[in-house]
């Protein structure tokens, strides 16, 4: 019986990325076909009856979403992939996980929007959605890989996070980074390296479903050993029951926020490209990385001192870096394939202290080094 | 609970209940209780190991129902249950899943997951409290309303047919499909015994009141009016073909057991592919 | 049912009443118990309970057969036999059927 795969691979994003999922043990799938996340379904089809995990193609998004919490809650690492319509109406359902604190992984292979758009071409169009998409307040995990590469191992990294936080993490990848095939080097994973949920430590009697540890994170019963507990999208308490006051809802929304806020720390990531000494740097993400690292590399070469920030979590959002190199440089550009949504973030946190230039591209096809190094070479002077 | 001073012995079904969630929020006159207490009255006597059922509820009066069992329960989103409950139940054959929700969340919002998870024949057991409106926010019309009902979205009186509940999942290849109403317990309890004990899809419809809101606009003002209609105007027809079990306004109300068939369910289905991936030698 | 001779087993097989005990604070006075009791055991007290309802009250035990329609019909779970186990003689066959 073939189990996950380990090894040296030239395959797609897409095909990475379900590679990934299975790496990190995921053994249910359900989901809906959409261009250009298809690939992510097909694969997982192939391969999940392969490992003994179930594939199910659902009716649409909505019921995919839900199937990947049900299977979650019965004690299974699940996954769904997409795209930006499919996204969106998965919006309420990624509440739903958020506050019944479901671990699960949730892929947005990003197309050129707004509506339907153009669907077989890249967009990064949803960045402001998956931090904002659902209704009320609530804190999620997002992350852009920008490469097929990038792609196994966030997915990896995604299931880990999920698992750990109790809450659903996104990958929101793009068209461009999902149908692209490059190497992928797939190694052997350790049981040990992958992170499962927090058990409860109690029996049935003792056990209260809500009841977070210090980490503001708690143990997770699931559904048939005996637990017998309520898990409800109304705001509720401790035992799990409705809890239709104002205090009740203090209490959990400020947990599940600062649940993922207090450990920012833990959680976030990113990647710096000669970043030290740079007068301008290039804050990017998914595809537009690779494009803006080699645009920093040819400033380089020209004796400009550039450099790279590329997010790996998007969100939560890396403030607190972003503010440092903001006292150091003269500019941070932010190209992004959409009219301006992460360059926001950038601009909030350098809080007036350096220019923050966008270089919007609204889909379709990315941005072309030279437009990044013109850009850079202009703001460094 | 106790009369007085006098202490009683918890009859067998209390101790599925949340105690200190009783008394239930539903109405006086409403019948989810008296379903509620029919269901778990089935799960004691099925000798189903209750650590290994799971409730599934929507949004609604009947969804409430996940909120006051001690079984582990969900109460998910409006519409959503039928998918959740799929995705439970995949990953985790071994639960007893039952969906348990109200008809506008079932047939309207829940409508399509509805008759897929009919079509592709999942193990799991429906019971859908039909009340003809949507009674949580008040008494809109809902897909099941009869054509002519009032109702608070139809002051003009429901310029809609509405579904056949029984013939739509038949249709869409449930192999159990019954109808029962709040005043015929003793059948419905039977009904949620022998679905209980079967694989597949089993759909179980209960006719109910909605005293505030559907009934005192559809002249049964309180709940004994509605059961009074339902005792003088349903009609026991086991085996009858479920497209004539259609509900006019105020009409006859056929009830009984429509469809008990067997087909192959979809975890029989999916051995097959695990069977064939297993064999397999090359990764694609 | 008026018969024109007893039983010869009319002493064995008599039913025992039950005892009904319904529960005044979960009662919210439907009167769905007095109304389908086969026997008229009940009927509706002028006590309010501390919902504000007319909870429903035993009137007549000695006719109760101990059917258990009221226990089941109650939406609230206020109504509880104890005494008589002929409740579970219903549901009983139905489980011996299901299992065939």
């Amino acid at each position: 019986m073939i189990k996950a795969l380990t090894g040296s691979f030239f395959i797609n994003g897409d095909t990475a990325c379900a590679e990934g999922a299975i790496s990190a043990g995921c053994l249910f799938f359900a989901g809906y076909p959409i261009t250009p996340a298809t690939e992510v379904a097909e694969r997982m089809a192939l391969r999940l009856p392969q490992v003994g995990g179930v594939y199910i193609q659902m009716e649409d998004e909505i019921a995919s979403m839900n199937a990947v919490l049900g299977a979650s809650w019965a004690g299974v690492k699940a996954m769904t992939a997409t795209s930006g319509p499919g996204f969106s109406l998965m919006m309420e359902n990624l509440g739903l996980g958020v506050m019944l604190e479901t671990p699960a992984v949730l892929v947005n292979i990003q197309r050129a929007g707004p509506s339907t758009g153009l669907p077989t071409l890249v967009g990064q169009g949803d960045m402001m959605q998956a931090r904002w998409g659902s209704h009320g307040c609530y804190e999620i995990i997002a992350l852009a890989p920008s490469s097929p590469q990038e792609m196994f191992d966030f997915t990896l990294m995604a299931f880990n996070l999920s698992e750990k936080y109790r809450v659903p993490v996104l990958i929101m990848s793009d068209e461009v980074v999902g149908h692209m095939s490059e190497k992928v080097i797939i190694p052997p994973v350790a049981l040990e390296d992958l992170v499962s949920r927090k058990r409860p430590k109690t029996g049935p009697d003792k056990y209260l479903q809500y009841k977070a540890d210090a980490d503001l994170v708690p143990p997770m019963a699931i559904a048939g050993e005996g637990y017998r507990f309520h898990a409800t999208g109304l705001t509720h308490d401790e035992r799990g029951y409705p809890a239709m006051t104002a205090e009740a809802q203090d209490r959990l929304v400020r947990r599940l926020v600062d649940k993922i806020r207090f450990n920012k720390k833990d959680i976030i990531n990113y990647k710096e490209v000669q970043v030290d000494d740079a007068d301008v740097v290039v804050c990017a993400y998914g595809i537009s990385a690779r494009i803006a690292r080699m645009a920093v590399q040819q400033a380089r070469q020209q004796g400009i001192r550039a450099g790279m920030l590329q997010l790996i979590t998007v969100w939560p959002f890396a403030e607190e870096r972003v503010r440092t190199l903001a006292a150091q440089v003269k500019a941070f550009i932010v190209p992004e394939i959409n009219y301006g949504q992460i360059v926001f973030e950038v601009e909030r946190c350098a809080g007036g202290k350096t220019k923050t230039v966008l270089l919007p591209h609204m889909g379709g096809s990315v941005h072309k080094p030279e437009t990044i190094l013109e850009a850079i070479k202009e703001l460094a002077k | 609970m106790s009369e007085g001073n006098v202490a009683v012995e918890a009859t067998s079904i209390e101790k599925y209940l949340r105690q200190d969630r009783m008394p239930h929020i539903w109405c006086p006159g409403c019948g989810i209780g008296s379903v509620l207490g029919c269901f778990l009255r089935a799960v004691d006597r099925s000798q189903i190991n209750p650590d290994k059922v799971a409730v599934v509820s929507g949004i609604g009066c009947t969804g409430r129902v996940a909120g006051y069992v001690k079984l582990d329960s969900f109460h998910t989103t409006h519409g959503r249950a039928v998918p959740f409950a799929t995705g439970l139940k995949l990953a985790n054959p071994e639960l007893k899943v039952v969906v348990f929700s109200g008809d506008g969340d079932l047939v309207a919002i829940g409508g399509n997951h509805l008759i897929h998870a009919a079509r592709r024949n999942i193990d799991m057991t429906i019971i859908c409290v039909n009340n003809f409106n949507y009674g949580m926010t008040g008494g809109q019309v809902g897909p099941t309303a009869p054509f002519q009902a009032r109702t608070t979205t139809t002051p003009y009186g429901n310029f809609e047919p509405p579904f056949n509940l029984p013939y739509l999942v038949a249709a869409s290849g449930a192999p159990y499909v019954a109808r029962w109403t709040v005043i015929h317990l003793r059948q419905l309890e039977s009904a949620i015994v022998e679905a209980l004990a079967r694989s597949g899809f089993n759909f179980i419809e209960v006719i109910g009141p909605c005293p505030p809101v559907y009934g005192r606009m559809n002249k049964e003002p309180t709940g004994m009016d509605s059961l009074h209609y339902y005792q003088q105007k349903s009609v026991i027809r086991n085996g009858s073909d479920p497209k004539d079990a259609g509900i006019d306004l105020n009409g006859t109300i056929v009830v009984g057991k429509f469809v008990d068939s067997k087909r192959p369910t979809l975890w029989d289905s999916l051995s097959q592919v695990f069977a064939k991936a297993k064999e397999r030698t090359r990764i694609d | 049912m008026k018969l024109w001779r007893k039983p010869f087993d009319h002493n064995e097989k008599a039913v025992a009443p039950a005892k009904v005990h319904i529960d005044k604070e979960r009662c919210k006075g439907c009167r769905y118990c007095v109304e389908f009791c086969p026997r008229k055991v009940l009927s509706m007290s002028s006590e309010i309970g501390p919902k504000g309802y007319n909870p429903a009250m035993v009137s007549d035990e000695s006719k109760c057969l101990a059917c258990g329609f009221c226990e089941a019909i109650c939406p609230e779970f206020a109504i509880k036999l104890s005494g008589n186990s002929a409740t579970a003689a219903g549901t009983e066959d139905a489980v011996q059927t299901a299992k065939k």
